[in-house]
């Protein structure tokens, strides 16, 4: 068992117009995404999604540039910008999702590459908001990294894993459920308010747990479920399934991200392999998770079937446990297994201790000890609106407004990607998944390609009357080691395709 | 297995001696001291919205995923 796995992260930003509350957010949205697309030369049809099953919805009300500067005639050669769905040169989807623009970051393989290319999608959407605030001081779009308003509505950070198929989905949903309900206590973002709309004043742990209401099931804007059963796996059916995760907030602490990951991936070894841990089912998972989720101090038991009572930390030690004793079995430890493992143990144990000395680590720690600061030093009730003000602008993306980054950048917060890393990743794929294929095809050829999608790339070839698609159907083929010195040696797409012929021959 | 159990980091309640080896002992250095702790609210206090009310009644989502 490895922690190893495809896997990627994505991501639906909080939008907004300072100044502008009547701004439409679907056009607010397509805008962010075409000037980034434009600046780039990633235009519809030049680098778009190959996305013919869905569209987005349509709203009515007419858009109105609420800013003489951010000018309108940049944007005209798009017609409908709510329709703006574009690939990345880092092999990224980046387009409006519902109201919402979304970076799906480019599969890896690592819950340390996840981190990084998540954080890339920080970094994209930070400079697309840029190319819209020419003047800073009188900002046209605003763009956060979390996920509810505090008012009722919510939008998602979903992880996805690819899972063996024959792995029977009721062993996922058995054993998944009790770990999903119990992990934010790692990877949750903290939340100023309790209840949807935040009717009830005070801290919690996760910023979505408010806002699940189903144990399993296919929706996910309504009735969220636990476990989500979409079943589209973006690779060859009956070999794959990918875990298509809604439960999940989203994360600026590197750790935080690394450890959701990381421990997502083992435990999902563990149900393929047929060894999680039994007896865990709870009696009310979706009850659970609110009660974990409002008690920041770890101590809150939760009801399993079989009568016994249980923490989430001792949820999570049962899993941690699992997997190492598994490991140990199987004498099978790659280096990259033992650092999630040891950091998981790490974190636990610390959590179990004192909670509030994972500030550099975990990302609703961080927050609520600087917002019980603020309530220390100025006799805050919960109910202050600067405690929910500093929630929002938490993850605010603008250097200088977020306080999250104020704080990563004094060195408070622990990194495990740097700087450099992070702007590579912004326009280089990772090299180990087929999205290596996807990104480099768009940076080399993006005048060639017509669109392209997450196992698939359709290309224009000069001289060619039908448009020519490669289909990429398995998620570890197209890698650099597999493909990279055609690509090297290729002077135009149409001898790329040539090769490639031969290469699958 | 019994490598294991002696390696397994202790969980004691309220047990303040962590085992050496735990990764993020950047924990002590990485988070905001008490010391630092004063001017980071500081700052906070200058980046924060002047009209957090109305700042934060503004802040309304359309749902998504």
């Amino acid at each position: 068992m490895t922690v190893r796995r495809v896997m990627g992260i994505e991501t639906e930003y909080g939008i907004s117009a300072p100044g502008d509350p009547s701004a439409n957010p679907m056009f607010l949205s397509g805008h962010v995404v075409t000037a980034y697309a434009r600046a780039h030369g990633l235009l519809p049809g030049k680098g778009g999604w190959d996305y013919s099953t869905e569209a987005p919805l349509r709203d009515a009300r007419g858009w109105e540039l609420g800013r003489a500067y951010a000018d309108p005639s940049q944007l005209t050669d798009i017609d409908d910008p709510t329709l703006a769905n574009v690939v990345l040169t880092n092999g990224a989807r980046f387009y409006v999702d519902h109201a919402h623009p979304e970076y799906s970051g480019p599969e890896v393989t690592s819950p340390l590459d996840a981190v990084l290319w998540d954080r890339a999608g920080d970094e994209v959407m930070r400079r697309a908001a840029t190319l819209l605030n020419p003047d800073p001081v009188r900002p046209t779009v605003a763009l956060y990294k979390n996920n509810t308003d505090g008012k009722g509505a919510s939008y998602g950070t979903h992880e996805n894993y690819l899972m063996r198929r024959e792995t029977a989905f009721g062993d996922i949903v058995r054993h998944l459920t009790p770990f999903f309900v119990a992990r934010q206590i790692i990877c949750g973002a903290g939340r100023v308010g309790i209840g949807q709309d935040s009717r009830t004043s005070g801290f919690q742990i996760s910023q979505r747990a408010d806002f699940f209401e189903a144990e399993v099931g296919l929706e996910t804007t309504v009735k969220r479920p636990i476990i989500n059963t979409r079943d589209e796996p973006h690779a060859t059916p009956d070999r794959y399934r990918r875990l298509h995760v809604i439960i999940g907030d989203a994360n600026q602490c590197d750790v935080a991200t690394y450890l959701k990951m990381g421990t997502t991936s083992l435990v999902l070894g563990l149900i393929e392999a047929g060894v999680a841990p039994r007896g865990l089912e709870l009696q009310d998972p979706v009850g659970s998770l609110k009660v974990i989720s409002r008690d920041p101090t770890l101590q809150a038991l939760v009801p399993l079937r079989d009568g016994r009572q249980m923490r989430g930390l001792d949820l999570l030690w049962a899993y941690h446990d699992a997997a190492a004793h598994w490991l140990e079995d199987r004498g099978e430890m790659d280096p990259e297994t033992d650092a999630v493992m040891t950091r998981w143990a790490s974190v636990l144990t610390r959590l179990t201790a004192d909670p509030m000395t994972l500030a550099g680590e975990i990302d609703w720690v961080a927050k609520l000890r600087v917002l019980q600061a603020l309530r220390q030093r100025d006799g805050l009730a919960w109910t202050e609106p600067r405690l929910a003000a500093l929630d929002i602008q938490w993850t605010d993306l603008r250097p200088e407004k977020s306080i999250f980054a104020s704080i990563r950048s004094k060195g408070h917060v622990e990194q495990l990607a740097t700087a450099d890393q992070v702007l590579a990743a912004v326009t280089t794929p990772p090299e180990d998944t087929r999205a290596w294929f996807r990104g480099e095809c768009l940076r080399r050829f993006a005048g060639s390609v017509v669109s392209a999608s997450w196992d698939s790339i359709v290309f224009d070839v000069p001289g060619q009357q039908s448009l020519q698609r490669i289909p990429l159907n398995e998620p570890l083929k197209g890698t650099k080691a597999q493909v990279g010195w055609l690509l090297e040696r290729s002077r135009d797409v149409g001898e790329l395709l040539r090769d490639l012929v031969g290469v699958s021959d | 297995m019994a490598n294991l159990e002696q390696s397994r980091p202790q969980r004691r309640e309220g047990d303040p001696e962590l085992p050496p080896d735990l990764p993020g002992p950047a924990a002590a250095a990485s988070q905001i001291s008490d010391a630092d702790l004063d001017s980071v609210l500081d700052e906070i206090d200058e980046v924060l919205e002047s009209n957090a009310e109305e700042f934060v009644r503004s802040f309304v989502q359309k749902g998504g995923q």
